[in-house]
């Protein structure tokens, strides 16, 4: 039996809007082992950051649970999920908006130890701050600067450190290096893989960037307008993509190599509406080889097509052998 | 006609020697660029790959004279396009050659159009100043355009707000392409836009500059779009070309630490198992510049002699030029890279 640390099941959210529900995140189901990396891949609208904030509640879900540690933290308190979110923690994307620009980096890495009275005692919070930033590879020199005075790879190391400060199981990555240069972003994720060595850590890494996403994640999610189309460990998905978006995705990625131009699977039409959309499948304006009938019929579901990957597309199940409903 | 064409081939549309640009600023001179040389074929294009601050953006901007003065220096000892020496003419006639004869696509489609006009008149407006057509002719050809990167026509009474991120950077292509410039400078075209959507528009430029035998200049980080797209590729380091020569050249036979540098931060896809290789530290700072090899701090190979003074773009066959300083020291130097 897996020791799974985090299961999804059935996680919702819609937002109301004039025009209806939107649906951001349309039942979602996986779970991760402890100490392994999910990666959850999409483009820009498909509600992957949504799902990882209401993951930790930041936005609280529609409907669904989040089994956390045998735990579904949707049914507990606020006061309770404060105390939850010590194991759960986010580091976001934007570096440059998501730090205090007035605080330094010692009281920005000190605020959620004084915060969660994890230690009162002056020293030992310097001594603890210190400690956090030699681990994230922030020179001591740096601990009276000001965010405005770092740069954007120093600056997402602060935002490490402060998600370090809890001492978390769980860490949800939002595109953590979208922002930043290819040798710093480099820097970067090699400073969270060894952190997720070293402590066990377990990531959810959200990003757009599948280059990134293969070299970090044991198993990838990818997801379209609120739904995870497929889902598979990570060689066997850039090896064997079996849903259709999911192979135009990867064929679309431009390879810094000779000789690599290539035929690519080209995504025609518009995009569905995520505003109460029709119980079919979400990828039908766009997809090239759609079945008129099969494919209209209902939602798709996702299917376990070989060991650990999961397809959502009815079409490629019934070629594969597998009863559609 | 067929002369001219066939003098053209012979000739560059584009350049460039000794280019330098600095910014006097109350903080301190900051030296963006410092002594490039560039030069582009007809119908060819040049990929400009570095990281934010490598000068890519201010060099662009200096070919069409748009570096904003002050705080910006602009010299340099040669500068032409298609023939024209850009430094000496009127700002007059330096209007109509942009948008004309070279135009601009800028990073951002959400802030390059104006949301108070539809996408229709805004093609227009460049298309009625530049050809001296009528209203009703230059929203014809707008319609046409719009065609052209595949919107429908009809949508050209639209307003920017109401197309995709995509569709608006294909608006601005619209309008870049409008009047058969004969330089493009795209830069960081399709870095707003995802994926699929990045590579509708890489196919599209790519289609459009084969129909119209149009130059280019592909303003990038991402060393996947230059593979995709290029045919030339100049590497830039804190202002200055550190290598230079064909996609292939540059690609198969790298010789620059930096540009090395750069290849092993990125994932590879084919053995994800391999940890990256990322350059340790930072970019310079422009203000203050290391003394010699502006790499050198960076550099895994420097040794006492890199920092004593900048090093040359040196030919080393081909169209290939480095400028790294330990070839000269060392004639059986090699970077790892070239080792396997």
């Amino acid at each position: 039996m897996a020791d799974n640390i985090l299961e999804v099941k059935h996680l919702k959210k819609y937002f109301k809007t004039s025009r209806g529900m939107l649906h951001a995140v349309d039942d979602i189901n996986f779970s991760i082992e402890r100490g392994k990396t999910l990666g959850l891949v999409g483009e820009s609208g498909c509600g992957k950051s949504t799902t990882g904030r209401t993951i930790l509640r930041l936005i609280e879900p529609t409907a669904g649970e989040t089994i956390f540690e045998g735990k579904d933290i949707n049914k507990l308190s606020k006061r309770e999920m404060r105390h939850m979110r010590k194991d759960m923690q986010i580091i976001f994307q934007d570096p440059f908006s998501s730090l205090d620009p007035k605080k330094t980096v010692s009281q920005i890495i000190a605020e959620p130890i004084i915060e969660n009275k994890i230690l009162k005692k002056k020293l030992e919070i310097e001594e603890r701050v210190l400690e956090l930033m030699d681990t994230v590879g922030l020179a001591e020199r740096y601990i009276n600067t000001y965010p405005h005075e770092l740069d954007g790879g120093r600056r997402q190391r602060i935002g490490i450190a402060r998600a370090l400060a809890m001492e978390p199981k769980l860490i949800i990555c939002d595109e953590p290096v979208s922002a930043l240069d290819v040798s710093i972003q480099a820097q970067i994720l090699n400073l969270l893989k060894e952190l997720q060595q070293k402590l066990g850590l377990t990531y959810i890494f959200i990003t757009h960037d599948l280059s990134v996403v293969n070299h970090f994640s044991d198993d990838i999610a990818v997801m379209y307008l609120g739904q995870i189309v497929e889902k598979a460990p990570a060689e066997e998905l850039f090896e064997n993509p079996i849903h259709p978006y999911t192979q135009a995705l990867l064929s679309a990625i431009p390879i810094p190599e000779l000789g690599h131009r290539r035929q690519r699977v080209q995504l025609i039409g518009e995009i569905t509406s995520p505003i109460e959309p029709p119980a079919e499948c979400r990828f039908l304006k766009r997809c090239l080889v759609c079945d008129k009938e099969l494919c209209t019929k209902s939602s798709p579901k996702l299917i376990e097509v070989s060991p650990n990957h999961f397809v959502a597309c009815p079409l490629k199940q019934k070629e594969l052998g597998f009863e559609v409903e | 006609m067929e002369s001219e064409k066939d003098r053209n081939v012979e000739q560059d549309i584009l350049n460039i020697e000794n280019l330098r640009v600095r910014f006097e600023t109350e903080d301190g001179v900051v030296h963006a660029v410092n002594g490039i040389d560039l030069k582009l074929g007809y119908k060819k294009t040049l990929g400009l790959v570095g990281e934010t601050g490598a000068g890519k953006t201010t060099t662009a901007l200096a070919m069409l004279r748009l570096v904003p003065d002050p705080p910006g220096v602009v010299e340099c000892d040669r500068l032409e396009i298609d023939g024209q020496d850009i430094r000496s003419i009127s700002t007059a006639k330096l209007e109509q050659i942009r948008g004309k004869d070279i135009s601009m696509i800028f990073q951002d489609p959400m802030t390059a159009l104006n949301p108070v006009f539809t996408v229709g008149e805004q093609i227009a407006e460049s298309i009625e100043i530049h050809e001296h057509v009528s209203k009703d002719e230059a929203l014809k050809k707008a319609g046409d355009m719009l065609e052209l990167v595949g919107i429908p026509r009809q949508r050209a009474n639209e307003y920017p707000h109401q197309f995709s991120g995509g569709m608006k950077q294909r608006v601005v292509i619209a309008i870049s392409l409008a009047c058969n410039p004969k330089l493009l400078i795209a830069d960081e075209p399709t870095t707003a836009l995802d994926v699929t959507i990045q590579a509708q528009v890489l196919e599209l430029m790519n289609e459009l500059k084969e129909k119209y035998d149009t130059s280019m200049i592909m303003i990038t980080h991402d060393l996947g779009i230059v593979a995709e797209v290029c045919d030339d590729v100049a590497v830039m380091y804190a202002g200055h070309i550190v290598e230079q020569g064909s996609l292939e050249e540059v690609y198969g036979e790298t010789m620059h630490p930096y540009t090395e540098g750069l290849f092993n931060s990125l994932p590879n896809i084919k053995n994800r198992q391999a940890m990256l290789k990322p350059i340790h530290g930072l970019m310079p700072d422009p203000t203050n510049l290391p003394p010699g090899c502006p790499f050198a701090p960076r550099c895994n190979y420097a040794t006492e002699e890199c920092s004593k003074a900048v090093p040359a773009l040196k030919s080393v066959g081909g169209t290939h030029k480095v400028a790294c300083s330990r070839y000269d020291f060392d004639k059986d130097f090699l970077i790892d890279r070239r080792k396997k």
